[in-house]
């Protein structure tokens, strides 16, 4: 069947099958960041943003894009840079197999909360599972990206 | 992952039922649990085009479509307001912020399932399900019913509780409940007191319990009627520490409905 | 002065990773790959009476299906070991009979995805189903056998017996320990038991083979170990390792899991059968079902001691559950014993006895910590259990018996001990948390109880005179460095650390090292990374290498400065003639070497050690326990560490928190249940439950280094000792809140409650 949607900001048709999931869609796009943890829903790895909203990949129909727009860790390149800047200086990405989720997770948790504090941030995030880094250097990274926003908009 | 040849992004309650009387058509809600099942489907059945994706206020309540987000339930002021924060506390312990967005209340009651923290509030809440076409009914017959291949449509929730509260333990954070409890304090000052994930379905506890009764008297009525009430063993946790659980979780929560009432005057 | 040694670089391929480049296995596949999927046994224990593919066959899109009677009849082992492999030769790539749940029955490759799966619904088999062998405790000679086969064979006297479901047996000693034990005050004798735990590296396990120009089997792979992994494929498929090239790209996360060849095998033998690209990628279950986990083991001490707490004996025996396959089996348990009973310097005598027994559940495998980690629940279980008896505070237990610098270890293979600083570490770990002032425990006002546990650990560093870690460097024509390493970067950073000793070796900037990460073809061999040997082996064999090229470039600087080596000097940029002042820079000595009027410059050496120097480190948690619900929360773990010199300061810590996490996961939550029939239950993140950021409270971490005089810039290992000290700590901890003794994991909340009930009741 058809589905016409943006892909990161680009327009884009494709046949697909009803069954498709939305992670397969967007791999086959190019998307490579897009990764797979599990089978169940819990680590977080396939987090995309289907129109602003935070969804697992490997838990959406590609057909519910449908007119949507659908955006990777590839449509935000400049923000990742700049996010993922702070956690290469935590050492904290690690082996890296989750940083795209989690980056995208964190970007959509610096829209949707205010000024969140530790556990705010800890319980937004806590669908994102990593197991190389014990979770410390992500929350040191956050910090210091979140107090850099936040001294640069006071600037 | 299931396998699916069609599907149908259905255009009325009427189109979507009557696709769903084949056996082989499954409706599509979150797809978070359909997801894991092997399934070979026919005929996928999609509501998002039914507009079932808002919570509006009624005249006495609220109407919440099935295919309403968890994470929507869990960040709507007005709904939130309404009901003590039960829905943000009560659902946040559930997996994560991305599969809240992609989960809804209608796969969640529809199903029915045992660990459902969802079910438990709802419960609490003495909220209705409306189906199509058979109409309204309240959770409470529902929990009871045989699946079927009617349409869930709505829950619909009545101003009528005074106060609510939620407690729940994990043995580990997002994971499924060991157990929830919901306790909720009706005007007139009675109390409706729920038990989930014993692992079975949601129940009510049969007490005559007032939100003014003494700490003592709490305690020595819970334990009593609890004893009544069955659990269950899995691999989360055994039966006896399921029954201890439900018995210092329901205790806590009717102390925090206390304290809130406290805080109140 | 170092440059770059001690301090916190950016790990070079850091923002290719948070970016979300292209950079692993799944991402570089050659376009036109066969997806290949294994049919895998529901049963725990069978043999297969037939086997039909002919209907599966015919599915449009399907390449091949291989069974058992397609595949060499010979028995290897996945073991990532250097040869001659102590785990034994005990399995085939696809066997007539079923050892586990998800022994694969067929292998199906297809054009899509879909083929495969309707080709593989539509093979159907015919399974004689015996009686599984689940219970570890009651497999030796038991009279089911898991490995009845007569081409059974271990390479290495390891005491293997597959007529008794032996894997591995042996025993150890030092002095009479039964005559020791007789004359202490008191013995503890007790035993503890650790379940399987999943190494849950978010990238499961895969790998794509395909023939190259030369028709030679090219292998991606997400392994540790690509050289060890060209000689199981050379094994398992009968071919020359000489037709293998092994290559691995980026991988997300090993842990050990990957030190096994666990996925290699199946598209390489499509490949070989088809001449076609072929893909596999493990599904979360399979990963967990039939990956290369944890051993299970059940530990038996008798710890005897003086009432003064001076501890004077460890018996200790170890009883280790294979699982169906050998993998790993005979050295895991090793480190049980011979990395906990030496972290007692006070000890006069001991015994440590092993038992590795075959059974019908998950195959075991390397696991970071490696043995070491169920040893050290043990007797640091057992140590804090004396410290009880004797109402003596268990850090000043552990002072005044813990092993000291410059002390002969006799249960460590009789090495002498060159750098420690265990002291040190306890009292930084102890003022980190504020022992004094805690210990033990104290109520909250809310009902809860707030209290500490202790415990300390060590590991080794390489497997001594067996690890071989090699370096290659190339001068390039514009006076830059190429440094080419066998050893496997796996989201650690040894591709960064390994440039930074480079660098500071060269004088050098960090960017003028260029690391090529591993293909068996171009890269110098490496025994791979595990067994804690990339910073410490290799990092020597980087500095030797550097040490050689660096004479190379004196030499031809010299030469053409027309002057005597000793009169001349080279600082990284140039050489310079010392009596005239004239100079030639790196880049034209580079430029010149390739003209052949003088040798290429570059250098490759290769290192191993005599010695396993073992890295130190004390940990104390302090938890919040709720006596009404048994919840434990984690509020502060304090950890000190003796790595020896730390190369990248941020590396070493962020290891160390890992490590303590996943320890903690072992600890409380990650729970590994069969059913009656040999099924695992815990095989996905829905029901083995893996820490979350919510589960971990605050680490800290801090550094006491020794300095160890066999490693590179004094340094030893880290990755895998930091996973040895949560289990005991805790439970210690809610020792102290309860007055329980828990002695199995994971510790739950349900056991805690009805353990504190019943206690009430009893009174």
């Amino acid at each position: 069947m058809q589905i016409e949607l943006k892909l990161n900001g680009r327009s884009c048709k494709a046949d697909i099958s009803p069954d498709m999931r939305l992670f397969d869609f967007v791999r086959q796009q190019g998307c490579a960041s897009v990764k797979c943890g599990c089978e169940t829903s819990n680590c977080g790895l396939c987090t995309v943003w289907l129109d602003g909203t935070p969804v697992l990949s490997c838990s959406v129909l590609a057909v519910r894009a449908n007119g949507k727009e659908v955006t990777t860790l590839e449509g935000l390149q400049a923000e990742a840079a700049e996010f993922g800047a702070f956690l290469a200086d935590e050492g904290a990405e690690q082996c890296g197999y989750c940083s795209p989720g989690f980056i995208m997770n964190v970007l959509a948790m610096v829209r949707e909360l205010k000024d969140p504090t530790e556990q705010e941030i800890q319980t937004y995030l806590a669908g994102n599972l990593c197991r190389c880094s014990g979770y410390q250097g992500q929350l040191r990274a956050i910090h210091r990206y979140l107090q850099t926003k936040q001294e640069a908009s006071h600037e | 992952m299931f396998s699916a040849k069609q599907y149908l992004l259905a255009q009325s309650l009427e189109e979507a039922y009557t696709a769903n009387q084949k056996r082989t058509a499954t409706i599509v809600g979150g797809m978070c649990w359909l997801k894991m099942g092997n399934r070979q489907i026919q005929t996928l059945i999609d509501l998002s085009g039914l507009e079932l994706d808002k919570i509006t206020q009624t005249e006495d309540g609220f109407s919440i479509g099935a295919m309403v987000s968890l994470h929507e339930l869990e960040t709507n002021t007005l709904l939130n307001q309404a009901f003590d924060n039960v829905f943000k506390q009560g659902l946040s312990p559930i997996v994560g912020v991305q599969f809240r967005n992609c989960a809804t209340i209608g796969g969640s009651v529809w199903g029915r399932f045992g660990f459902s923290d969802v079910i438990a509030i709802l419960l609490a809440l003495d909220a209705q399900v409306e189906l199509y076409p058979s109409g309204v009914i309240s959770l409470q017959e529902f929990l009871k019913m045989p699946y079927d291949n009617q349409i869930l449509v709505r829950i619909l929730l009545k101003n009528q509780i005074q106060s609510v509260a939620v407690q729940s333990h994990r043995n580990s954070a997002t994971d499924f409940p060991v157990v929830v409890t919901v306790a909720a304090a009706l005007p007139n000052g009675s109390l409706r007191l729920v038990v989930g994930a014993r692992p079975q379905k949601a129940v009510l506890v049969e007490q005559n319990l007032k939100l003014n009764s003494s700490a003592e008297e709490v305690k020595t009525q819970l334990a009593q009627t609890i004893e009544q009430i069955s659990f269950a063993s899995n691999m989360r946790a055994g039966a006896d520490y399921r029954r201890h659980l439900a018995n210092v979780l329901l205790n806590r929560a009717i102390t925090q409905l206390k304290e809130g009432e406290n805080h109140a005057n | 002065m170092n440059k770059y040694v001690s301090t916190p670089v950016r790990k070079r391929d850091a923002m290719s990773l948070v970016t979300g480049q292209p950079v692993y296995t799944s991402d570089l596949l050659p376009a036109h790959c066969l997806t290949v999927k294994l049919l895998r046994s529901p049963h725990a224990s069978a043999v297969i009476k037939n086997i039909r593919t002919e209907t599966a066959k015919k599915v449009p899109g399907i390449a091949c299906i291989l069974t058992w009677e397609d595949v060499p009849n010979v028995r290897f082992t996945q073991a990532g070991q250097t040869y001659p492999e102590p785990s034994p030769y005990d399995r085939l790539i696809l066997d007539r009979r079923i050892r586990c749940e998800g022994d694969p029955i067929a292998i199906v490759a297809g054009e899509t995805q879909q083929a495969v799966d309707t080709a593989l619904r539509l093979i159907k088999v015919e399974y004689e189903v015996l009686e599984p062998l689940l219970d570890f405790t009651k497999a030796l000679d038991n009279p089911i056998l898991v490995h009845p086969e007569d081409d059974f064979k271990a390479l290495c006297d390891v005491g293997a017996d597959n007529k008794r479901n032996l894997c591995s047996c042996g025993i150890n000693q030092d002095g009479d320990i039964e005559a020791e034990l007789a004359d202490c005050d008191i013995v503890i004798d007790q035993t503890y038991h650790t379940l399987s735990n999943s190494q849950a590296m978010m990238e499961t396990f895969r790998t794509f083979t395909q023939l190259d120009a030369f028709g030679r089997l090219q292998v991606t792979s997400s392994t540790q170990v690509p050289f060890h992994v060209r000689r199981i494929l050379s094994n398992a498929l009968q071919i020359p390792k000489n037709r293998i090239r092994v290559i691995k790209p980026r991988i997300g996360g090993g842990f050990g899991a990957k030190q096994s060849a666990v996925s290699e095998v199946f598209p390489a033998i499509v490949t070989l059968k088809t001449g076609r690209p072929a893909v596999i990628e493990y599904t979360r279950t399979e990963s967990m079902t039939n990956g290369s986990p944890r051993h299970e083991m059940q530990i038996h001490i008798r710890l005897g001691a003086d009432k003064d707490g001076t501890i004077r004996a460890i018996d200790l025996h170890t009883l280790s559950n294979a699982g169906a396959y050998g993998e790993h089996g005979p050295t895991t348990v090793g480190l049980s014993g011979h990395k906990s009973i030496p972290l007692y310097g006070s000890v006069q005598s001991y015994r440590f006895q092993w038992d590795v027994v075959y059974t019908n559940t998950m195959s075991g495998g390397a696991y970071r910590g490696y043995g070491a980690t169920q040893g050290i629940f043990a007797l640091e279980s057992a140590v804090n259990e004396l410290a009880a008896k004797l109402n003596i505070d268990p850090t000043v237990l552990r002072s005044k018996n813990m092993v000291k610098q410059g002390k002969v270890m006799p249960a460590y293979y009789g090495e002498m001990l060159n750098s420690c600083t265990l002291d040190k570490c306890m009292e930084k770990a102890k003022a980190m948390i504020e022992w004094d002032k805690k210990y033990p425990a104290q109520q909250l006002d809310n009902g809860h109880i707030r209290s500490v546990g202790v415990a300390m650990a060590m590991q080794g560093s390489a497997i001594a005179n067996v690890d071989i870690g090699s370096a290659e460097i190339r001068l390039t024509d514009e006076g830059f460095y190429i440094l080419l390493i066998g050893a496997t970067d796996m989201g650690t950073g040894c591709d960064t650390i390994l440039a930074q000793i480079a660098a500071d070796c060269l004088d050098c900037d960090l960017e003028h090292i260029t690391v090529q990460g591993v293909d068996t073809d171009v890269s110098p061999y490496d025994c791979g990374s595990y067994a804690s040997s990339t910073t410490y082996l290799t990092g020597m064999a980087v500095i030797k290498t550097c040490e050689e090229i660096r004479a190379k470039i004196l030499s031809q600087g010299a030469a053409m400065l027309n002057c005597e080596q000793e009169n001349a000097e080279f600082d990284g940029a140039v050489v310079r003639n010392l009596k005239d002042g004239t100079s030639v820079a790196l880049s034209e000595i580079g430029y010149v070497s390739l003209s052949g009027k003088y040798p290429v410059v570059q250098a490759c050496v290769s290192h191993t050690s005599p010695v396993s120097p073992p890295p130190f480190m004390v940990g104390i948690a302090e938890i919040d326990l709720d006596p009404e619900t048994g919840k434990v929360e984690l509020v502060d773990y304090a950890a000190a560490v003796d790595c020896g010199t730390v190369i990248n300061t941020n590396l070493a810590r962020v290891q160390t928190e890992g490590g303590l996490v996943q320890a903690i996961g072992m600890t409380l939550t990650e729970n590994i249940q069969y059913t009656k029939k040999g099924n695992l239950i815990n095989h996905s993140f829905m029901q083995y439950k893996i820490p979350t950021r919510l589960d971990v409270g605050r680490i800290q971490v801090e550094f006491e280094s020794s300095y160890e005089p066999t490693g590179p810039f004094g340094a030893k290992s880290i990755g895998e000792l930091v996973i040895n000290t949560p289990a005991p700590a805790i439970t210690n901890a809610i020792y102290n809140a309860t007055g329980l003794n828990f002695r199995s994991l994971p510790i739950t909340s349900e056991q805690i409650a009805m353990g504190l009930l019943k206690k009430q009741t009893n009174g």
